[in-house]
């Protein structure tokens, strides 16, 4: 467009050409990192998935090859309206070409559409909905890190095989905890278990103890959190105090976070059983990566799967794009090029991306460690088992995407 | 029938919350004309006062119990001379706006510290533990709230209304020149009062630090409730916000137990309903 007038000038076989060079030749890219920066989620999102986008541009080089790279973030507060709001400002008035982050399954869903519409980009490295490379795919979204039907396959499998077949949920009222609820509950009934109640509360709740006492007179062996961040540790910390563990029911983390364990301290969480796929204690790669993460952050934090999630997708957009030779401005063309790449970095590993935009990597089981057997902050998971990438997520065979040849 | 029961205990522990703030707002909307948004800010500072005192100090709960409301108060206080004092006798608005503002300031500042997951606060040793009612098990130390906030609520509800310092408290809102000119520092007392509001929020603040975390929002989160529960029971108040508070926690936990999902809006639901009905709150007095 900026080029037309000079173009017009210079007669239309010329435009033409030029058109077409400056297309090719477009070395701008401007990311979105759009998060809760203020909510219940803000510890293991918000300004840290910021922090993250800034060090996968600082190690991406791209700046020394002559490509510039804008970065800017937005707080969604957890409200879809406000995140589709955000997103279509940022793809019409900023130009923006990438979404990252956007935790939270209501706003990633609605984000979703605006992406797809626009035909932009999104990284969805926070929100843990299965709809994402499911019902709701999309040629434009990549979803990385995690989701509710890995979860529930890895945690919800593991407890019942070790004998809980009773289970009551505990579940946010909104996209996310309703999706959680339903993978959970499916791998419970097909591993042999059974659900015997279900209470769903309201996101951002301060008091569980009247859901605690419905789900510890429900008898069931196993109370599953289909929850997140604040409503997961106010769950644990009150769980504790209502004697519910002591009394011989246990709690599954179905998503736990590592900014979670921290907040509670080891002497409540001890013992927890969820599923990550990152862990800043891993090999050499994740702590050199999570060492310079944490001197940047003002509280000194690891970072979390989500976090972790933004720098490594990140990287792998910007080399599809380096392998493209130029920002084509076109969400579709570039997800169809990351899907053609193998993905790498120091912190997944080696993974791809499938049809559906399902990023495949191992998924771990871990458990919480004692306080006597952690060595210091931030030492706080012991690993129990790892699940390899192709078998940790939904198979392609069980999808309704309509990416999905059959 | 055992689970109803549990509901209404567990309803009665969080009205005891709500009955401790709604109080410290009605004390300082009846004293000072003040609708006092920085409420939960100030209650939120009271459970970080505990906990930098246990973490940093090494001063236990019990004595948090006590100090910090004073350190708080003590922080009311400078916040009324350096700025409340100067909208005596303007629109209720704007001291609603200036307080609200003063919130925003205060929680922006200790997220942008702490984050916003929050920081642990064990419950003290000597209120471990439960004891089995047959019905539920109830947690010694929600126990322990419900019976101090009570005792709390009345002492105060004694002070104001009952005794010489209360009586000329409640004629200086009447009439400050007049009471000025039997020569009682008006101004003084006025302060002392948010400093008492302010106390009083910072004393459900910790008690609050051991059942929640530690958090920055924590007060956000709690102080819509609260006016809800104020305006209800009638504005300024004092009996009324206490008895108010108390009901609507039983409220609240039995919609818990019935209708989840209805958990957060009910209390609203509530508050329409009796300003149609009583515009002035339950026990409120026509302005």
């Amino acid at each position: 467009m900026k080029h037309s007038i000079s173009a017009m000038l210079l007669g239309t076989a010329l435009m033409f050409g030029m058109a077409g060079g400056a297309i090719a030749q477009d070395k701008n890219i401007k990311i979105g990192v759009l998060t809760d920066n203020s909510g219940l989620y803000a510890d293991l999102g918000g300004p840290g998935s910021t922090v993250a986008a800034q060090m996968a541009i600082e190690d991406s080089g791209l700046a020394a090859k002559g490509w510039k790279l804008d970065l800017i973030s937005a707080d969604h507060q957890n409200k879809p309206d406000i995140g589709t709001t955000i997103a279509r400002q940022w793809i019409d008035v900023e130009k923006v070409d990438i979404f990252m982050d956007v935790l939270n399954s209501g706003v990633a869903l609605a984000v979703n559409n605006v992406v797809k519409e626009k035909n932009s980009v999104m990284i969805n490295t926070g929100a843990a909905t299965s709809d994402l490379t499911n019902a709701q795919c999309s040629p434009n979204t990549v979803h990385w890190v995690y989701d509710t039907y890995m979860l529930a396959n890895s945690t919800g499998q593991a407890l019942v095989k070790a004998g809980g077949d009773t289970w009551y949920f505990l579940t946010a009222d909104y996209a996310f905890g309703h999706a959680l609820e339903r993978d959970t509950a499916a791998v419970v009934v097909k591993s042999g278990g059974k659900v015997i109640g279900t209470v769903r509360h309201p996101l951002n709740t301060a008091d569980f103890s009247s859901f605690l006492l419905q789900a510890q007179a429900s008898k069931a062996k196993i109370i599953g959190m289909a929850n997140a961040g604040g409503d997961t540790t106010n769950t644990i910390k009150q769980a504790a105090e209502f004697g519910i563990v002591s009394g011989g029911q246990k709690l599954a983390g179905l998503l736990l976070f590592i900014t979670d364990v921290h907040a509670l301290g080891l002497k409540v969480a001890q013992g927890l059983n969820f599923t990550e796929t990152f862990y800043w204690d891993m090999n050499d790669g994740t702590r050199a990566f999570s060492k310079r993460f944490s001197e940047r952050m003002k509280n000194k934090a690891m970072p979390s799967m989500v976090q972790a999630g933004v720098y490594s997708g990140l990287l792998h957009y910007f080399k599809t794009l380096e392998a493209m030779g130029g920002n084509p401005h076109d969400g579709g063309k570039v997800v169809a090029k990351m899907k053609e790449l193998p993905t790498d970095d120091a912190l997944f590993g080696q993974g791809t991306i499938r049809a559906d935009g399902r990023k495949l990597h191992p998924a771990y089981l871990f458990e919480v460690k004692k306080p006597e057997e952690s060595k210091g902050p931030w030492d706080y998971y012991k690993l129990i088992g790892t699940t390899p990438g192709d078998q940790a997520f939904r198979p392609l065979s069980e999808s309704a995407c309509a990416l999905v040849k059959k | 029938m055992q689970a109803l029961y549990a509901q209404l205990l567990v309803g009665l522990i969080n009205g005891s919350f709500y009955a401790l703030l709604s109080l410290g707002l009605a004390v300082i909307f009846g004293m000072l004309n003040i609708i006092n948004f920085a409420h939960g800010a100030l209650y939120m500072m009271g459970a970080f006062v505990a906990y930098f005192l246990l973490n940093l100090g090494g001063i236990n709960y019990w004595w948090a119990l006590l100090i910090a409301p004073v350190i708080v108060g003590i922080f009311g206080m400078i916040l009324e001379r350096t700025m409340l004092q100067w909208l005596t006798g303007l629109d209720h608005l704007y001291g609603l706006l200036l307080t609200f503002g003063i919130a925003l300031i205060v929680q922006g500042l200790f997220q942008n510290y702490f984050g916003s997951s929050g920081l642990p606060y064990a419950i003290p040793d000597e209120l471990k533990g439960g004891m089995n009612l047959g019905f539920m098990f109830l947690p010694i130390y929600r126990g322990w709230v419900v019976i101090f906030s009570l005792v709390v609520c009345l002492a105060t509800w004694f002070l104001i209304e009952k005794t010489r310092l209360g009586a000329y408290l409640r004629a200086a809102t009447e009439n400050p020149t007049l009471v000025r000119a039997f020569g009682i520092n008006v101004p003084r007392m006025i302060t002392l009062t948010y400093g008492l509001g302010v106390g009083l929020a910072a004393l459900a603040g910790v008690l609050s630090a051991p059942i929640n975390q530690v958090r920055p929002l924590m007060g956000a989160d709690l102080i819509i409730v609260v006016f809800a529960v104020v305006v209800i029971g009638g504005m300024g108040s004092i009996m009324g916000s206490i008895i108010t508070g108390f009901a609507l926690g039983v409220i609240e936990g039995l919609t818990k137990y019935f209708y989840p999902e209805a958990s957060n809006t009910v209390v609203f639901v509530l508050m329409v309903l009796v300003l149609l009905v009583k515009p002035t709150g339950l026990t409120g007095r026509a302005a």
